[in-house]
């Protein structure tokens, strides 16, 4: 059994397990698919994982491990390509009204659609968890209609606020915390992906799905005030 | 019992061995710069290695101690150390008395120095660590830098303190080379080292580069000759560990400190050896270094032996004695007589 990678050192104390060099829908699969073998069945001295598009850095103990021993035996993981890392589906209320669709206009003019339809698009799509970036709670999506492909702006806007869902180069995200960006804000969820009060404090799994439900202003309004005092507003079905 | 900060330069915070375990949910690890010196300091005092510390910047510190005496290491940097106005040696184990007044002064290199507490500083861990990150308000003093009037209080103490002394731990010296030699900073190639051609890792490898100002706890960006990209120098964004150098857009290297993002977009030509991050960190903005390349083996050997060395800090502490003055020589002389250059003096 061989995981067809390539196993690339990051120093004497990480190693990247590189499946591919695009963002495509089977090295994603290959990377949650190790990652979930490790976590199930973790190789002592493996300190941490981090999954990205296209490879899953390792962090390890370099006292116990060599990159070329700690290669080898991630080579041997028996990893099921077909089985998904997780079937948890997260059901997350998204406003794209105004003030919470700051970018949609603007985004919907370079795309040459209605502002309507690059919402309904956005909110009608399934995406999943590929990976956490930026800042603590900043979750990456893949998933995004290709209709929604655009370039990152030139130069970054103002801070987008916590909750911004936005795009930019094929990808959607969620935004943790205000953050200047070089993506599009389309719209605004009241909920939190990041919660330090909150266990867990980061309730998204990489490998999760994640579906948007349409609120309109009032219950943004109404959300917000729950994940304020500490109550879920995000419903999770297996 | 405690240490109150009475002045203090920007910057300084506390840090542990930093925040682990949360890289795949976009938490940055901080920790501290220079994780040699860290540890020496804890270490000198019994503590865990990587027990809560302060770090110093170049802006330097003063501490008050209050109520009980307070016993502390400090090591890092060749820093100008004063209790009471008298110098002390860049790195040692002192007991404070109340109302006893320790200064940092940044000297002549370095740019970090670390002051460890016995027991370590007591801060609330946050998620599993007291490592202050300022980007994001986590950890340390309510996510922040230290101010004047923050009280440093020590964890809970059991057993009686050591004796001062000076901590020699010979790899501190190491730390710093002669000024007019340029830093070698070991690094391992890879993992994109195939984005550039032969000719721009031999560049890498082999020419000087300077430190530019614009260097903080995220990362420390160099300038030098140009490091050419032979693909695209955008990668789809992967993970980023300690020391990573990234070569951007302009062909310069961009290196990943503490309080690096865990992922990260820019080709990575390779990754400065763990066992020289902290020489790296103690760089000041001006002063240049070359990058040596070692195989990845070496690289581990290098750290592990590193780690060894640090861990017998006990044994590399001295008994503390007033600096020099002409009168103490004298009296040495005295003493002492004519030595014969072969036994070591222990007292300077």
């Amino acid at each position: 059994m061989s995981l067809a990678a390539r196993f690339l050192p990051a120093g004497e104390s990480a190693l990247s397990v590189e499946f591919g060099a695009t963002i495509d829908p089977v090295s994603e699969a290959r990377v949650l698919a190790l990652d979930t073998a490790l976590a199930a069945r973790p190789i002592p001295g493996v300190l941490e994982t981090v999954p990205t598009y296209r490879a899953l850095m390792v962090h390890f103990d370099p006292r116990i491990w060599s990159v070329a021993a700690l290669a080898q035996e991630i080579d041997k993981v028996d990893v099921n390509y077909l089985q998904a890392a997780t079937s948890i589906t997260w059901h997350i209320p998204a406003c794209y009204d105004p003030p919470y669709s700051e970018d949609l206009a603007e985004a919907a003019g370079i795309l040459g659609l209605a502002p309507e339809k690059v919402a309904e698009l956005h909110a009608g799509a399934e995406y999943r968890v590929v990976m956490y970036g930026f800042a603590p709670g900043f979750v990456f999506l893949s998933g995004l209609p290709l209709a929604l492909t655009l370039s990152r702006r030139q130069t970054p806007r103002a801070p987008a606020p916590p909750g911004a869902l936005t795009i930019a180069g094929g990808q959607a995200l969620i935004a943790s915390v205000a953050m200047p960006t070089g993506w599009y804000m389309l719209g605004r969820t009241p909920a939190r992906t990041f919660d330090l009060a909150r266990d867990p404090v980061f309730p998204l799994g990489v490998g999760d799905i994640v579906r948007f439900e349409r609120i309109d202003p009032a219950r943004f309004a109404t959300l917000e005030a729950e994940a304020q005092a500490g109550r879920p507003v995000m419903r999770e079905t297996p | 019992m405690s240490l109150r900060v009475t002045a203090i330069g920007p910057g300084a915070t506390i840090q542990d061995g930093g925040r682990h375990g949360l890289l795949r949910f976009g938490v940055t690890p901080a920790g501290p710069m220079d994780w040699v010196a860290m540890r020496t300091a804890n270490l000198a005092l019994g503590n865990e290695a990587e027990a809560a510390a302060v770090e110093i910047p170049g802006g330097g510190l003063t501490v008050t101690c209050e109520e009980r005496p307070v016993t502390v290491a400090f090591a890092g940097g060749d820093f100008s150390w004063k209790r009471e106005g008298e110098p002390l040696p860049p790195a040692a184990r002192v007991t404070l008395r109340p109302g006893g007044v320790l200064t940092a002064k940044a000297g002549a290199r370095g740019s970090f120095a670390y002051l460890a507490v016995r027991g370590g500083v007591d801060v609330p861990e946050v998620m599993g660590s007291r490592s202050t990150h300022m980007r994001s308000s986590l950890g340390g003093m309510n996510g922040r830098m230290l101010a004047a009037g923050d009280l440093l209080v020590p964890a809970q103490l059991s057993g009686p303190a050591s004796a001062e002394g000076a901590v020699e731990a010979p790899w501190l010296a190491n730390h710093f080379e002669p000024v007019r030699e340029l830093t070698l900073i070991r690094a391992v190639a890879g993992p994109q080292d195939d984005y550039f051609g032969s000719e721009a890792l031999a560049i890498f490898f082999g020419e000087p580069f300077v430190l530019t100002p614009a260097a903080d706890r995220m990362a420390y960006k160099f300038a030098g000759p140009r490091i050419a990209h032979v693909r695209d120098f955008n990668i789809v964004t992967d993970g980023v560990a300690l020391g990573a150098v990234q070569i951007a857009g302009d062909g310069q290297p961009i290196v990943q400190m503490a309080d690096r993002a865990p992922t990260g977009g820019y080709a990575k030509i390779a990754h400065v050896a763990r066992a020289d991050i902290g020489r790296l960190a103690q760089l000041r903005p001006g002063e240049s270094c070359r990058f040596a390349r070692v195989g990845v083996d070496e690289a581990r050997a290098a750290l592990l032996a590193l780690e060894d060395d640090v861990f017998a800090t006990d044994s590399t502490i001295r008994p503390l004695t007033r600096s020099p003055t002409t009168e103490s020589l004298l009296a040495t002389n005295l003493i002492g007589g004519v030595t014969d250059g072969t036994t070591p003096d222990e007292r300077f």
